[in-house]
């Protein structure tokens, strides 16, 4: 249940002991009929930090990034084998409960999708449906994420207006708004920026590195300037299994592995 | 490799013949309407519409055809109605629920497709055969019952084709506002509505227009039914059955209904596309 004051007292909330990584997957393997597309994945994604997943296309980094809100068993002849620990707690497990893990994940897609209603009806669907009822309450979230977003002013004239009038780049900061308004603890993008012009993906990558200090982000990119721009950490991946991981410069400037190398070289496309 | 020249003689005779099967369609679709016009207009008078048909109507010359009219509206509104309230659900289940490219999701694509198909007269027969069974006389209910069986797939086939144009990340979006699946259904839904109006449409066009479905079950009758357990005439078996009499009055009823039943298309035609074009404002 949304309160004025859970919002705001987030980021205490938030944070997890630094010891304890936010995501932890282990042994992760990935099928799709009968394709081995993830391999023996292990990987610890710290808290209050950006990672980046790149490789090349084909590599798995959507499937990868699939598997952390369960969206990947969502297709048919899907099979995941493994775990993925979310505060600990195994989201493949048998008590897992699919449409409270993707609460706690925020899921920023390529496209913009906003849902076919108003500008305010977007933001405030999160929180309706998990039973926000009150219209004051609403009010308040409505805006505080608008503002969260840096769109408020450009939007607050018009929030009954329908969402699919703005243009792509605010379309996508609403949609990033929609998904902060239902409290997820995980940001998880797929390529977020690749349908945005210059400015409005510096807008986004922007407010990404702002939202860090509360939440763990994940993002897919193939653009590694992005990369370098705003992750902590980044996960390479090849032909389905995690070649290297570590810290952005490291990986970036120092990659240990010979296929990392030819990678960030730009040999591998 | 054909030159340039070839080429473009290819081109100009590919365009001939696209030009000429336009002419063709447009050209009948004028004659049939055109014929529709000039046979029916003159009949289409006040009493036409305002009455039922008066001493019988196979031989009586008076009255007009509004047993039909009404009868076609009930028929085809409640079948429509039930069509849509059966099919939908089935839709969004076979979209939503059962995962795509399973043995359930394309066998009952295989079943819809096979049901689509079927002549609406073996509908007809397979239903008369149960209400003799039953010891139901032919009556507005048997028709509806029997048209809303013939429209369920249509509405299936089409609402399943729609929600098929979704993009997945739509839906991938909704789920991961930890929206249930039935709330992500309500959001498809939305997403696709001035499309539904359209294969509502469509439903109701075959309902209403139909012959061999409602020919053995639903009867045929000069009085416009008050309940559901009476036969009621439909405007298409009002065209079938007095086209063929020798008597020009009845004939005249046979067209005037021929152009009812195209003007009530045509309305709803115009109606579904007004709503479409008010509703597309939220389209992606
Ligand atoms: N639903 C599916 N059915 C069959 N194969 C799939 C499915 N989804 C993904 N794959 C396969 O899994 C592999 C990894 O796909 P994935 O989409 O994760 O790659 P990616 O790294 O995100 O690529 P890109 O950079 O092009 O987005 C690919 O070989 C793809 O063909
Ligand atoms: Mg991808």
């Amino acid at each position: 249940m949304h309160t004025l004051s859970s919002i705001e007292t987030k980021k205490t909330q938030n944070i997890v002991m630094p010891s304890i990584p936010h995501i932890r997957i282990e042994n992760l393997n990935v099928t799709i009929d009968g394709r081995h597309i993830l391999k023996n994945i292990n990987l610890d994604i710290p808290n209050n930090s950006i990672t980046s997943i790149i490789g090349p296309s084909g590599c798995g980094k959507t499937t990868l990034l699939k598997t952390l809100n369960r969206l990947v068993d969502d297709a048919k002849g899907v099979e995941v084998n493994g775990s993925v620990l979310v505060n600990g707690e195994d989201i493949y497990g048998k008590d897992a409960e699919v449409t409270h893990i993707r609460k706690q994940m925020g899921l920023l897609s390529q496209k913009p999708f906003p849902l076919p209603m108003s500008i305010f009806d977007n933001v405030a669907y999160g929180p309706r449906i998990h039973g926000t009822r009150n219209k004051k309450v609403l009010n308040s979230i409505v805006e505080l994420q608008l503002r969260n977003v840096g769109l408020w002013d450009e939007v607050k004239d018009r929030l009954h207006a329908s969402a699919t009038q703005l243009s792509i780049g605010q379309q996508q900061r609403l949609c990033l708004a929609r998904g902060l308004a239902v409290e997820p603890e995980i940001i998880l993008g797929d390529e977020s920026t690749s349908a945005l012009d210059p400015i409005s993906t510096q807008t986004i990558e922007n407010l990404l590195v702002e939202l860090k200090d509360r939440y763990t982000i994940v993002l897919v990119t193939h653009i590694l300037r992005q990369a370098r721009r705003v992750s902590d950490y980044i996960v390479f991946v090849y032909n389905g299994e995690i070649v290297e991981f570590g810290k952005s410069e490291d990986i970036l400037l120092n990659p240990q592995h010979e296929l990392t190398q030819q990678y960030v070289k730009g040999f591998i496309a | 490799m054909a030159s340039i020249k070839t080429r473009l003689r290819r081109e100009k005779i590919a365009k001939i013949m696209m030009q000429l099967s336009g002419i063709l369609i447009t050209g009948s679709l004028f004659f049939i309407v055109g014929t529709i016009l000039f046979k029916g207009f003159p009949y289409l008078t006040w009493e036409m519409i305002s009455q039922v048909p008066q001493g019988g109507f196979y031989i009586g010359k008076e009255g007009g055809i509004l047993n039909a009219i009404i009868g076609s509206l009930y028929l085809g509104l409640a079948s429509t109605f039930l069509a849509a309230l059966i099919g939908l659900p089935v839709a969004i289940y076979l979209n939503i629920y059962v995962k795509s490219g399973s043995f359930l999701a394309r066998s009952s694509k295989l079943l819809f497709d096979v049901l689509f198909g079927v002549p609406s007269i073996v509908y007809g027969a397979i239903a008369f055969s149960i209400m003799i069974w039953m010891g139901i006389r032919a009556s507005l209910l048997g028709g509806i019952i029997t048209v809303t069986l013939l429209t369920i797939p249509i509405v299936v086939r089409t609402i399943d084709e729609l929600l098929k144009t979704i993009p997945v990340d739509l839906k991938h979006v909704t789920q991961s506002l930890g929206a249930t699946k039935w709330e992500v259904a309500k959001i498809l839904l939305l997403h696709i509505k001035p499309g539904i109006f359209t294969a509502l449409l469509l439903a109701f066009g075959r309902a209403i227009g139909d012959v061999a479905g409602v020919l053995l079950t639903a009867g045929f009758s000069d009085n416009i039914p008050k309940y559901l357990d009476e036969p009621a005439a439909t405007l298409p078996l009002a065209i079938f059955f007095q086209l063929s009499s020798p008597i020009p009055e009845v004939q005249g009823r046979a067209y005037a209904s021929a152009l009812i039943l195209t003007l009530i298309i045509l309305i709803i035609v115009i109606c579904t596309h007004y709503l479409a074009s008010k509703q597309r404002k939220h389209k992606i």
